[in-house]
């Protein structure tokens, strides 16, 4: 389990959309460009790791109940997706690790892996 | 209870519009969060085929006391080999789908998954029609 403000310190990440309690817990971790792959995630309580910023991405999370998404790369939300996750009740995050450091400090740091 | 949405085909902006209004009503309902994710996540699964590989459809929702029942209807080019389609990793989807994230032959078998019962009939030339049912318990 990482705690969102773990997150943002360990990555250097910045949070850009929610109104999230930073000493809420993560238990698991998904990375993925592909969100067909997403879409058959079960696990509950889940970090999406992503390069991926369209609203595709947003609208993937909130039918599959994902809470938070971490884009790696320096990919920004825009306007529209923060929106969207607003409404969704989805928590943005931005940092600029790539995908690979991103996720080696994640699991590291004790998020778990889905498959 | 029949609601109704238009889906417009090329158009990844409002993908996912319709299923997430579905969403808002089966809250509203208060179907089982789990049930309302598997049925969700199939209807967008079907939305997005529509987008990403029909020209128009739309998406007529029923729910009656025992179960929900979806059928998403589109004009297009239809699916010359149903069985093919349902094939783990089968995609035809054009360079700018798979940008968007999605054309990896995914989201037909992932729609058998998270659904009881999914009926598919197709004609090449005129468009499909995916029936979605899932029982409330
Ligand atoms: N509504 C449709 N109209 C025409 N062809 C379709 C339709 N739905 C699916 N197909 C055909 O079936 C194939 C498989 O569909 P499926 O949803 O499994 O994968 P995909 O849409 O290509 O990729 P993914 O769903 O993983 O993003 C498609 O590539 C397309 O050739
Ligand atoms: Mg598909």
């Amino acid at each position: 389990m990482v705690k969102v403000s773990q997150i943002l310190d360990e990555l250097n990440a910045k949070l850009v959309c929610g109104n999230t309690d930073l000493n809420q817990d993560i238990n698991f971790g998904f990375a993925s460009d592909l969100m067909s792959d997403v879409l058959t995630i079960d696990s509950d309580n889940l970090l999406l790791v992503t390069g991926l910023n369209n609203l595709q991405t947003i609208r993937t999370s909130e039918m599959s109940d994902i809470p938070y998404i971490l884009f790696v790369r320096d990919k920004k939300a825009s306007e529209e997706m923060k929106s969207l996750a607003e409404e969704s009740g989805i928590t943005l995050i931005e940092c600029g690790y790539s995908m690979f450091r991103a996720c080696s400090i994640l699991c590291k740091m004790g998020l778990e892996p889905v498959y | 209870m029949d609601f109704k949405f238009d889906i417009e085909g090329g158009n990844f902006s409002k993908a996912g519009s319709a299923s997430s209004d579905v969403k808002k009503v089966l809250k509203k309902l208060n179907v089982d969060p789990k049930l309302i994710k598997r049925i969700v996540v199939s209807i967008y699964e079907a939305e997005v085929n529509v987008v990403a590989h029909a020209y128009e459809g739309e998406m007529n929702v029923s729910i009656f006391p025992e179960k929900i029942v979806v059928r998403i209807v589109d004009k297009g080019p239809g699916i010359p080999d149903i069985d093919l389609a349902m094939q783990k990793g089968y995609s035809t989807a054009s360079p700018a789908v798979r940008e968007m994230g999605f054309g990896a032959g995914m989201g037909l078998p992932n729609i058998k998954k998270n659904t009881n019962e999914l009926n598919i009939k197709s004609e090449v030339g005129v468009g499909t029609e995916v029936e979605l049912i899932n029982y409330l318990n």
